[in-house]
């Protein structure tokens, strides 16, 4: 019966998934007193998010135009559906064209595709990499895996809806949809966030806790700290 | 009003129109680098509009002190080298505060910025923020041979160390500008400038694709705000600096534009035809043939 159990280190106290460089430990310092370390506690942010208010009148409504307009998308495939960016930066597609370009690390980012089925594994650095990405932050969800798991709903390793992980803005439904579907999809959030409508960040913040519980269902060796950025 | 504030206003002023015609160059170059690859390429106001995006992200957050100082290092590096730099010739409102020995002021302005950055950017603790800094650093230390090789070379000629005077004497036609009566210093000044500006095949520091994008890898909202609008200023000063050395200062602000334009694209026009180099070979590179250029040039004002 144990060795069925794929989830018995749950009920232990012990973290096996922890690394190594995240295990407590006490440190010498130079003036001879010991230091308690807890790399989970000390380097990472334990803040839950918060919501923040947009701006009102015509100063948001500017910012708003701005935000739509420069879209910088996180550099992130997670699934089959990857392959249907590349071409978006190539002459035939041009994305560049539309003020939506590829940045390479989530600080600086404000959209994230979800390029399809999204494995256990993958949602977890899935939901590191957009808490660390800062607000006003977007989510386009990229092919029928995201909506209901397509062709892997009855996977026993993906998850089916993604938005019960993370707040999504956009679906682009297909399997798989062209760069085409893509460029639309990227017009349709610029038509939300101009309309002051794509405040998911801040949905996230207000669901904090139910989405947490969601994602800790899945996600069995949770090692990080809850709130990450 | 006092002579000093209205001065002080002018060169605001300038400052405001570098900045711009920063941005517009950056904007003017992707554009050009998109349709060598067949692109159309960003609208030539995105630079602006990502300026406004990134001034209006709503969380910022910190890594300590020295990552909230770094930035700010950098944009003194680029307004430092703009404030001393005579930008157009034989008017006192723009040839901002150049006194006689600008020069070698300029010279450590370039450096300035970078290490503060390197300060900066370590603090956000990320691994490949250090890789690009110690790249960076390793690079730029060998820039600054052929470059100071070049600047040494011209002070022995013109027998000066004022960009103001150094201008002054190549009046008088295109064959007085120091291009034509040093041409080594001017060779290896201008190779090493493709290192200074950064563009392919020794943008070894942000290598995007690489190294994420270096050290402002961990950098937001309005911390790369700061850096960008920095950028833009470093590059119209950097070649306003070479125009003035080398290629006769400008007469007017709209010379300016034109010849940092011809300036920057040199580095653009390299860039898209090579592609990048790895540290090792772009170190070696600078210290071979700039370098020997660079001796030349000196020993031949001996």
């Amino acid at each position: 019966m144990e060795k069925n159990n794929i989830h018995k280190f749950e009920e232990l106290d012990v973290d096996k998934f922890l690394a190594p460089e995240n295990e407590k430990r006490s440190v010498l310092a130079p003036d001879g007193s010991i230091v308690e370390i807890d790399p989970l506690k000390d380097y990472f942010c334990q803040d839950r998010p918060e919501e923040l208010k947009p701006r009102s009148g015509p100063v948001e409504k500017f910012l708003n135009w701005a935000r739509a307009e420069s879209l910088w998308v996180l550099g992130f495939g997670t699934g089959c559906g990857s392959i249907e960016i590349p071409p978006l930066v190539t002459p035939r597609f041009d994305m560049y064209r539309y003020g939506v370009q590829m940045r390479p690390t989530p600080r600086q980012s404000n959209v994230f595709i979800i390029s399809g089925y999204l494995s256990v594994k993958t949602l977890k650095r899935a939901i590191r990499s957009y808490e660390q990405m800062p607000s006003p932050k977007y989510i386009i969800a990229l092919g029928s895996c995201t909506i209901n798991g397509g062709m892997y709903w009855d996977s026993y390793n993906t998850i089916n809806r993604l938005d019960h992980y993370i707040p999504v803005d956009v679906y682009i439904a297909g399997c798989m949809p062209r760069p085409e579907a893509l460029l639309a999809g990227f017009a349709k959030l610029k038509e939300l966030i101009k309309a002051g409508k794509a405040e998911n960040a801040n949905e996230y913040a207000r669901n904090f806790d139910w989405y947490k519980a969601n994602q800790k269902k899945i996600i069995k060796d949770w090692n990080m700290p809850d709130f990450n950025w | 009003m006092d002579y000093s504030i209205t001065k002080f206003l002018w060169t605001l002023l300038g400052l405001f129109i570098v900045t711009n015609w920063g941005m517009l160059m950056s904007s003017t170059m992707r554009r050009i680098n998109a349709r060598v690859s067949g692109r159309i390429g960003i609208p030539w106001y995105q630079p602006w509009i990502d300026l406004v995006k990134l001034y209006s992200l709503r969380t910022q957050l910190t890594h300590g002190t020295m990552f909230y100082i770094g930035p700010v290092f950098r944009l003194m590096g680029g307004v430092g080298m703009f404030l001393f730099i005579p930008m157009v010739y034989g008017n006192p409102i723009w040839s901002n505060y150049s006194f006689s020995g600008d020069l070698v002021l300029i010279l450590y302005f370039q450096f300035f910025g970078m290490l503060g950055m390197a300060l900066g950017a370590s603090e956000g603790g990320q691994p490949y923020s250090a890789i690009g800094i110690s790249r960076g650093l390793s690079q730029f230390t060998t820039i600054e041979v052929p470059m100071t090789l070049a600047v040494i070379s011209l002070a022995i000629q013109y027998q000066t160390l004022s960009i103001s005077e150094i201008v002054a004497a190549q009046q008088g036609g295109i064959t007085t500008w120091t291009m034509w009566t040093n041409p080594f210093a001017t060779v290896a000044a201008m190779l090493s400038l493709l290192g200074a500006f950064g563009h392919s095949p020794f943008n070894l520091v942000k290598a995007p694709n690489e190294i994420p994008i270096g050290p402002p890898t961990e950098y937001h909202g309005t911390f790369l705000g700061v850096l960008r609008t920095n950028g833009a200023i470093l590059h119209v000063a950097e070649a306003a600096l070479f125009m003035n050395l080398f290629f006769g200062g400008a007469g007017s602000w709209f010379e300016l534009i034109i010849k940092t334009f011809l300036i920057y694209f040199w580095s653009v026009f390299v860039g898209t035809v090579f592609p990048r180099f790895r540290i090792e070979q772009s170190v070696r590179w600078f210290l071979k043939v700039p370098t020997i250029i660079g001796i030349i040039a000196i020993i031949l004002f001996l």
